[in-house]
Order: structure tokens, then C-alpha cells, then sequence
């Protein structure tokens, strides 16, 4: 049997399979079924209102300051580009049939089996994107690969390799968003990352959901000697049900990794979200940081480092606000160390603002507002390397809107 | 500037200034001195406005206004203003957005003067720091006259800043100080006034005020010369005080 058989086998035997963390979604309620939308030439002929949908999650339609672009709507690729040379940017179902060799790759960062989600994917494949830089090309520009669910009840099934060859760097800007008419749906992304010898990868990743979107990521990184992974997630629009735990494994001498997500869960929303790290070969290393505020939805923050080679240094950070009676904030970080010569270390926090630190500052003379709006930011304001100004400038607005639409403080 | 009337505080249920009465007047500078516990920093918590300290009689007056029950933020921006003893940390705020958004509140941002004063004293480094985050015992304090020179307060209150400082700082601390309230000028010209908490009085080497009261188990129950005042209480502690006061 051949590979790509034994694991569409192993997908329809994990039909069923709940994953292990979330509410179990009945995906049976969504259709898997569009049609086709075609091309654009330009990402300036899309839609007035999808253009603006698109850049509020991090992606810029002029493609400025872009070294290439990727935009899914629904089941169909509508644009794709590439301005640098060493890179390539195309639909995962196009460079399937381009480079035999990528068999290889496919689903080895994340089981196939692993839940009825990955099973999803697998079965139901809507294409998602390739992006790889070539050995030894330094893409300094991001490049932006934008999912965009924008038919009801539809399960957007997407499957994406990001690839950074030997001593080559990539940034990708990647944001996942819905129309404005779209109240219900699911998404279902897969992405792998395979970050060779020397190599440099910064993903950063906004969700922009609706109120009734549910939204499965599953995400798996290889990180070979020195490669440098970094992921920055940022979901702080309103989402039904939420649930990933994304893994990076670091299996090459002095690999490094880092998570941060940045959460804001509004009441109606259900957020699990973890970061896994483990540390396989010596010298690794690897961060995990997890800022979360509830202003009245459900947070569920993970952490769970691994640590099974020597001379590893990790470190998880969770910690989180409540900003509301009604809101949640479970923080679950977990070391798990397997020799005695590694450095592992934990801190978790969660409550409301200190009213010490509300009142030192209104001894300034700011009011309330201003002072716990100062403290909120200060609060999402942690060193992310790599995270584009636009994307600095979204989690701004995101405050921004909270506090003056809902009375957030 | 300040006239305080029959002031009775509690905190948590318990009265900490009973009846206290106090006048400070336009340019002028006084010293507070009183054993531990006797309500000082409580006395300049209630001017600032600390909801903990809640009122149960009397009143206050800021430039000739009723204060009593007006919010802290809103005293901050009429022109109080304090120098914590202990300030909290606060995390993920810089020192350098505070100094900003403290200046626009009483005048207009004038980053130079931010950075002149920072290095002045010595806390150019501290400017993208989190607030107090790390900060030496020195350095608290001096962060503290660096956030009352961007806010420019009329009315300056100082809980202990002599307090945890080497004697290389005091002075330079002293200095600020000095600045703030404007010495030099003449007494009709000063517009500034300060109340000062002070326990060893090693701040009183630079900073000359001219007035000194004790307090004692919340109340102000002894006014005279500063010099005086200290050298009384370095030589015979506050029992002596209080044994006088309870024979008069």
C-alpha cells in the first residue's frame, strides 16, 4: 500500500476520535462543500469589507512590505505571489504533486490519527499553503498567508508545510479570519514546520473569529541543530470554542523554541490553548509565554516542557488577568524533566490588577481607566521578536475597542 | 495651600488620625516627625486621597477647595503630589510612559526635560524599565522625585525620602528636593509647599524647612523649630515627648 493510503487509512479509523482537550465538536453539522471562487490578479480587487476583515488579522492587501502572499477563501485559492528570490510560496495540494520528496514531510510534525480534526483535514482536504525558503535564503520581508472562512456552517479544512531550509530565514505573517455574514463554521488548520541545520523561522498568527466559529489548529515543529522556531499567537476576538496545543520538537544539538500567546477571552468564548516543547538533543533550548486576560469567557492556558537531553534550559511562563466576575483562568504548566543536568523553571499567575498598582498611578493623576488600561497594556506588552507592527498595532485596537465598546475595565 | 480641620481616619474599621488639624501655608516647607505607627503616612495617604483612609469627620482644603471628597487621580491633577515610601511594582509599565502621561496631565510632554531630569538623577538607564521593577532602595526613592518632577506638583508630600538612600544620594536627593520647592527664592515668590516625613532627619542637612510638628497617636500635638524638634527627639526619643505632652 502506499504511503499516502496507509494514511488516509489511519484518518478514517480516527473518524470518530475525540480529541483529547476541548468540547468535542459534531462535525457532521458542517459541510465540507463550496464552490470554487477562482483567481485574482491583485489583493486590491477583493472586496472593500474583505480587505478590511483581512488587514484587521494581520494581512496587508498592497503586499507592502511582503516578500509573498497567500490568500484562501473558503475551499479555493484565490492569490498567490512570491518577490524574492529562494522563496516559494503555493498551495500544499500544488506542491504535492510538484516535489515527490514532500511525502516525507506529510503529516510527520502532527499525527494523522491524532483526532477526528486531523482525520478532517486529511479526508476533507481544502488545499493551505506551502511556503518554503530555499537553503540559504535570508527572506527578510514577511511573507502573509491569510485563511478566510466566508460561507456558513462550512468546515474549512486547510493542511500547510512552512519549510526553511539549511542556514535560510522565513517570517510569515499568517491570519485566519471570517466574513462579516459568517456567524457559524469550524476551521481546521494543519501546519507543519520543518526548520533545518542553522535555519530561522518566525510565524506569528492572529485569529480573528466570530462568536459561533469553531477553531481546531494542529501544529507540530521540527527543529533541527541551531534552527531557531518562534511562534507568537494572538486570538482576542470573540470565538465559540478554541483548542490547540501546538508542539515543537527540538531534535538537533542547540535548538531553540519559543511560544507566545497572547488570549482575550469575552464572555460566550472557550479558549484551551497550550504550548508543548520538547527538548530531544543537548543544549536546547526553549520559552513558552502565555499572557491571558478573561472578561468573562473561559481560559484553559497549557505549558508542558520536556526535557530529555542535557544541558537544556526552558522555561514556561503563564500568567493571566480577570478582568470580570464571571470570567476563568486555568493555568496548567507542567515540567517534566528526564535527567539531572537540565534547567527548567515555571511561573504562573493569575488574578485581578493589584488596586496598589491601579492607585500609584492614579496618584499621578490618570483615572482608573487610564491607569488599568496602562497596566492592561503593559500586561500583552511582552519582548516578542519578530511580531510585525501591524500585528502590535491590531492587540492596540483590540484594547482599544474592548474598553471603549464594552466597558471593559 | 492646605488647611486641614478636625480630620478624624480610620482604616479597616480602626481610627488612625483623631481630630488631627494642620496648616500649610503658600512657599512653606514642614517636617513631620513621630514614633512608628503614629499615623504620618496615613496623614499624607488622606491627602492624596487613599480610598483606605476613609474620611469620618472633618475636612481638607487645597487652595481654599473642599478635597475631602474628591477621587485621588482628580487631587493629582489639581496639584498633590506624592513620593512613596514603598511603591508597588508594576509590572510591563515603563518608568519613561509613566513620566509622559504624568507631565500631560499637569502641562505639555516635553521628552527632553524627561531625559535631563532622568539623568540628573541618575536613572537615564531606568526609563524603559518596568516601574520599580528591580529598583535598589536608592533608586525607588529618586524614580519617585523623577515622576514629581514630570507631574510639577503645588502641594509636595514625601514619605521618607532619606530612608534605605547612601549619603552620596541624600544629597543629591536633597538637592531635587530643594528644586522642587524652589528654594532660593524668596518666601512671597515660592509657590510650592511640602510636607516631609522624615525619621533619622538626614534629609534635613539639605532641605531647611521651616516649620517641624510631632505626631503622636495621630494627632499633631507639637509645633516649633526643626533643629530644635530633631535634637530633642535624637536625644531623648519620642518617650520624652510624650511624657512632656501628657504633663502639660
Amino acid at each position: 500500500m502506499s504511503e499516502f493510503k496507509i494514511i488516509r487509512e489511519k484518518a478514517r479509523e480516527a473518524e470518530k476520535k475525540p480529541a483529547l482537550f476541548g468540547p468535542d465538536i459534531e462535525l457532521a453539522a458542517y459541510t465540507s462543500e463550496a464552490e470554487d471562487i477562482g483567481r485574482v490578479a491583485t489583493l486590491v480587487e477583493l472586496s472593500p469589507e474583505m480587505k478590511k476583515t483581512a488587514s484587521s488579522a494581520g494581512i496587508d492587501p498592497a503586499e507592502q512590505d511582503r516578500s509573498g502572499s497567500f490568500f484562501q477563501v473558503n475551499n479555493s485559492v484565490l492569490f498567490l505571489s512570491t518577490f524574492e528570490s529562494g522563496l516559494e510560496v503555493m498551495s500544499i495540494t500544488e506542491a504535492l504533486k510538484k516535489y515527490n520528496w514532500l511525502k516525507d514531510y506529510w503529516w510527520r510534525a502532527v499525527k494523522v490519527d491524532a483526532d477526528k480534526y486531523t482525520a478532517q483535514a486529511e479526508l476533507n482536504l481544502h488545499h493551505g499553503y506551502f511556503i518554503r525558503a530555499l537553503p540559504g535564503a535570508k527572506v527578510t520581508m514577511p511573507v502573509q498567508a491569510c485563511l478566510f472562512l466566508n460561507r456558513e456552517m462550512f468546515s474549512q479544512n486547510v493542511h500547510n508545510i512552512i519549510m526553511a531550509e539549511e542556514g535560510s530565514e522565513l517570517h510569515i505573517i499568517a491570519g485566519c479570519t471570517t466574513g462579516k455574514d459568517v456567524k457559524s463554521g469550524i476551521h481546521v488548520g494543519i501546519s507543519e514546520f520543518y526548520i533545518k541545520k542553522n535555519a530561522h523561522i518566525s510565524f506569528s498568527m492572529i485569529h480573528n473569529w466570530a462568536e459561533e466559529i469553531a477553531a481546531r489548529p494542529r501544529t507540530g515543529a521540527v527543529i533541527e541543530e541551531k534552527g531557531v522556531y518562534l511562534s507568537n499567537y494572538i486570538c482576542m476576538k470573540p470565538v465559540k470554542t478554541l483548542q490547540m496545543y501546538p508542539v515543537a520538537r527540538c531534535i538537533g544539538r542547540g535548538a531553540v523554541a519559543r511560544f507566545n500567546s497572547i488570549l482575550l477571552a469575552k464572555e460566550g468564548s472557550n479558549m484551551d490553548v497550550g504550548s508543548r516543547v520538547i527538548l530531544s538533543a543537548p543544549e536546547c533550548r526553549a520559552e513558552i509565554v502565555a499572557r491571558t486576560i478573561t472578561t468573562g469567557g473561559d481560559i484553559i492556558s497549557r505549558g508542558h516542557l520536556v526535557g530529555e537531553a542535557p544541558y537544556i534550559k526552558a522555561h514556561l511562563e503563564c500568567r493571566g488577568l480577570i478582568l470580570k466576575e464571571k470570567g476563568r483562568i486555568y493555568a496548567i504548566p507542567e515540567l517534566e524533566g528526564k535527567l539531572p543536568n537540565i534547567d527548567m523553571s515555571h511561573e504562573a499567575a493569575v488574578g485581578k490588577i493589584a488596586e496598589e498598582e491601579i492607585q500609584y498611578l492614579m496618584s499621578r493623576g490618570l483615572t482608573a481607566e487610564e491607569a488599568t488600561a496602562a497596566i492592561v497594556r503593559g500586561f500583552l506588552d511582552i519582548d516578542i521578536k519578530g511580531l510585525p507592527q501591524q500585528i502590535k498595532d491590531e492587540i492596540s485596537k483590540a484594547i482599544h475597542m474592548a474598553e471603549e465598546g464594552e466597558h471593559l475595565f | 495651600m492646605l488647611e486641614i480641620e478636625n480630620l478624624v481616619v480610620s482604616i479597616n474599621g480602626k481610627t488612625i488620625l483623631k481630630e488631627l488639624s494642620l496648616s500649610v501655608g503658600q512657599g512653606q516647607i514642614m517636617t513631620l516627625f513621630g514614633p512608628n505607627g503614629s499615623g504620618k503616612t496615613t496623614l499624607l495617604k488622606t491627602i492624596m486621597g487613599f480610598p483606605a483612609c476613609k474620611v469620618v469627620s472633618g475636612h481638607m482644603l487645597f487652595k481654599g477647595e473642599d478635597i475631602t471628597s474628591l477621587g485621588m487621580d482628580e487631587r493629582g491633577r489639581r496639584g498633590i503630589g506624592l513620593a512613596f515610601q514603598t511603591p508597588p511594582v508594576v509590572r510591563g509599565v515603563k518608568l519613561k510612559d509613566v513620566l509622559s502621561v504624568t507631565m500631560g496631565k499637569r502641562g505639555v510632554i516635553s521628552e527632553e526635560k524627561i531625559v535631563s531630569d532622568a539623568q540628573r538623577l541618575k536613572l537615564a538607564d531606568f526609563l524603559c524599565r518596568d516601574i520599580n521593577h528591580g529598583f535598589s532602595g536608592g533608586e525607588i526613592k529618586r524614580s519617585e522625585l523623577l515622576q514629581l518632577l514630570a507631574q510639577n506638583p503645588d502641594l509636595l508630600l514625601f514619605d521618607e525620602p532619606d530612608s534605605g538612600v547612601d549619603l552620596e544620594n541624600i544629597k543629591l536627593i536633597g538637592d531635587v528636593i530643594n528644586d522642587l520647592l524652589g528654594k532660593g527664592k524668596v518666601r512671597e515668590k515660592k509657590k510650592k509647599s511640602g510636607l516631609i516625613i522624615t525619621h533619622a532627619g538626614y534629609i534635613l542637612e539639605y532641605v531647611n524647612p521651616d516649620k517641624a510638628c510631632i505626631m503622636i497617636e495621630g494627632s499633631i500635638r507639637c509645633i516649633g523649630n526643626p533643629r530644635d524638634i530633631l535634637k530633642e527627639i535624637q536625644q531623648h526619643g519620642y518617650e520624652e515627648c510624650v511624657r512632656c505632652l501628657s504633663s502639660k
